[in-house]
């Protein structure tokens, strides 16, 4: 399954070639221009039956994780965390380092060890290491040089009813997304399919993309917060898991299009998809750099509703995927009704 | 030694974020006679151009940032005392007694004033000053230092620069004049040279506040690579984490730089047996490969850092070594650049 091997990739924010690899292979078929920029980002192609508007789609393949910073005499690995991990997450998790995609654990003492001061508070990333096993540092050399990037290791698997867990899923969700809108034919515009690279660190890789491309509308595909969790007020839960795609309407970086989200959202429904907004302003998405880029682009954003995001196990529904999946179509198709 | 006084001259010349024009043009005409053309951006930032044997180059950007870290007048009290806020990331431990140059009408020395320790409360020198604690004094009384100085008129740190044994060097502003006269080696050491890129020595306004001078260069010059030459924190009694100073440079490995133009880094420091070491950010660098990297349809950046003691006080501290050093790497890196740039380039499948 699509969703299966992109969430298992190696694709920390930075190092995204192993992602790339993947979707080049699988997407290949289905374009008519392929082309990667100097950050990473990669631009898949279809032509249309006009060139008069361009739609951008776009996903990105980074996904948090962390770059090693040191490696201490007696083995160990220091790190820093590359893109928002909350740092308590962290503690005796797996990962995987470097180009020979090393086995490690996040390691802290046990708790037994620990003052009571020292459990009360929260760790930090400085306070741990990777331990790969090895007795030095000149061992932890062989297989890991400084600079080399890790992520957390984590199967895919289906998990309750009709859910998945894994990690990644922002913004592989969106990869899978992506890789099957592409197989549509008969496109009514020019349509670029864009691949990104380092949402996590800024939405970086879009910014260049979108200046590359100069589109007239975009729609951006996402994993997105799904706080529907214990203890929390459905006022709070952002979005509802199992609840259909999540149309944003603002979020800290970007407007979505008022005009075009509507339309979006009423079209969803005309076609039986389920869908619901995103309740709330806060997060953000490649839209920030898009929307904003040459004169101004008309975008639009749907997510898949995404527990535990930027945790090394995430939580998604596989008709909220679906959901996610019939509206980037709908974009694609109908975009004469919409733009 | 030209380089030594070149930096000592610099530090002690003044250019606070956004109050560049003066040290601009300076700068300008620094270097001159090493290019075809030097041209001054909108925001402040000078760009020096060296242009390519053949049309159609590879465009190549040298850039450090000459802006440095200051303060702002915001209020004249009518004791005639100046309240301030600052200008780039000040370490407010550094203000109380420091002596600064207030351009008013003028310039006008000042120094930051403290309440003397004998009208201090019992226990109130355990806790540092904040900057609400302090007022500039410039001895004039009220009517006169209304007439000379205004809200919005700003302070620099006015510390001289002094050498120091084993070809160190005290003074202010070394972050980033530093970077400024390691460009200047780099733009002497090419001047003779035919390259087949378009070199363009940028000396970029706003980089401790915005990060911006360096971001509409790299516009204008429609950069397809760049190097920032930048300074980094050096190990001190007290920061065991930092890199040695006088022992060679560091270069960033990171999202926030093209792994291409990395390796570009390695390989001349090789070369030229420059010692470098990694320096790892897991985001932006701090520097202005931040805003650089993205622009237009992005440019493969690099940074390499001059480790720094005490960064963003009037008393930093560095060797002028590694200042050297900066400066060679940066040369060659202009020719590396030159010669495979276009592997940086887009990738059609």
């Amino acid at each position: 399954m699509m969703l299966k091997a992109l969430s298992e990739c190696f694709g920390p924010c930075g190092c995204e070639e192993e992602v790339r690899k993947f979707i080049i292979e699988k997407v290949r078929p289905y374009a008519d221009r392929m082309m990667v920029d100097m950050m990473g980002n990669l631009y898949v192609y279809k032509k249309g039956a006009s060139s008069e508007k361009v739609l951008m789609l776009a996903a990105h393949m980074d996904e948090v994780g962390f770059i090693v910073s040191d490696i201490t005499a007696d083995g160990y690995l220091k790190f820093k965390t590359v893109g928002g991990i909350d740092s308590r997450v962290l503690v005796s998790k797996n990962v995987v380092v470097g180009e020979k995609r090393v086995h490690g654990v996040i390691a802290l003492k046990a708790v037994h060890l620990q003052t009571a001061d020292e459990r009360k508070n929260a760790v930090r990333e400085s306070g741990l290491r990777i331990d790969i096993g090895a007795k030095t540092a000149d061992e932890a050399k062989q297989c890991v040089k400084i600079g080399d990037y890790a992520t957390f290791d984590t199967s895919c698997m289906p998990f309750g009813e009709g859910r998945r867990i894994g990690k990644a899923f922002d913004d592989r969700a969106g990869c899978a997304v992506l890789c099957d809108v592409v197989r549509e034919k008969d496109l009514p515009y020019d349509t670029y399919f864009c691949f990104t690279v380092q949402e996590e660190a800024g939405c970086r890789g879009a910014e260049i993309a979108a200046n590359r491309i100069c589109p007239t509308a975009a729609l951006v595909i996402e994993g997105t917060t799904c706080s529907d969790v214990s203890d929390v007020p459905a006022a709070m839960e952002v979005t509802t898991l199992g609840g259909g795609a999540a149309l944003s309407i603002a979020d800290r970086g970007a407007y979505s299009d008022k005009t075009l989200t509507q339309k979006l959202y009423a079209l969803a429904e005309e076609n039986g998809i389920a869908v619901q907004y995103k309740r709330t302003t806060m997060g953000g998405n490649d839209l920030r750099s898009i929307q904003r880029s040459g004169n101004g682009v008309i975008g639009a954003a749907v997510s898949v509703p995404t527990r535990y995001l930027h945790s090394p196990a995430s939580v998604i529904s596989e008709k909220d995927f679906e959901s996610v999946k019939e509206i980037a179509k709908l974009f694609v198709m109908q975009a004469e009704e919409l733009i | 030694m030209k380089l030594k006084s070149e930096l000592k001259k610099l530090s002690a010349s003044v250019g606070v974020s956004g109050f560049e024009q003066e040290l601009a043009k300076e700068i300008a005409a620094l270097f001159a006679p090493y290019v075809d053309e030097v041209r001054i951006d909108a925001l402040g930032s000078v760009i020096a151009h060296k242009r390519a044997e053949q049309p159609n180059a590879i465009k190549v950007m040298l850039d450090a940032h000459m802006d440095e870290i200051g303060l702002m007048v915001t209020e004249i009290d009518e004791k005639g005392f100046l309240k301030f806020t600052t200008v780039g990331g000040v370490d407010e431990r550094i203000l109380p007694s420091a002596l600064v140059t207030v351009h008013g009408k003028q310039k006008l020395t000042g120094v930051i004033g403290v309440k003397p320790p004998h009208l201090q409360a019992p226990g109130e020198d355990k806790q540092s000053y904040t900057i609400k604690d302090l007022a500039i004094d410039i001895g004039l009384a009220p009517e006169a230092a209304k007439d000379m100085v205004r809200p919005g008129d700003f302070v620099s740190f006015a510390q001289k620069p002094h050498t120091l044994k084993n070809g160190f060097m005290s003074g202010k502003c070394m972050d980033n004049r530093a970077g400024v006269v390691a460009v200047l080696e780099a733009a002497k050491a090419l001047s003779e040279e035919k390259i087949d890129a378009d070199v363009y020595y940028v000396l970029s306004v706003q980089e401790e506040f915005s990060l911006g001078g360096a971001k509409t260069a790299a516009y204008g010059i429609g950069a397809d690579v760049a190097l920032v030459i930048d300074v980094t924190h050096a190990k001190t009694h007290d920061n065991k984490d930092g890199f040695d100073a006088g022992a060679g440079l560091s270069y960033s490995i990171g999202p926030n730089v093209s792994p291409i133009a990395e390796k570009w880094i390695c390989k001349c420091a090789k070369k030229l047996d420059i010692p470098i070491f990694p320096e790892v950010d897991g985001g932006s660098t701090g520097t202005n490969a931040w805003s650089v990297q993205t622009v237009g349809t992005g440019v493969a950046t690099a940074v390499i850092s001059i480790p720094l003691k005490y960064m963003h006080t009037p008393t930093e501290v560095l060797n002028l070594e590694d200042v050297s050093r900066a400066g060679a790497l940066a040369a060659a890196f202009v020719k590396k650049a030159a010669k495979s740039g276009r592997e940086a380039q887009v990738i059609e499948l």
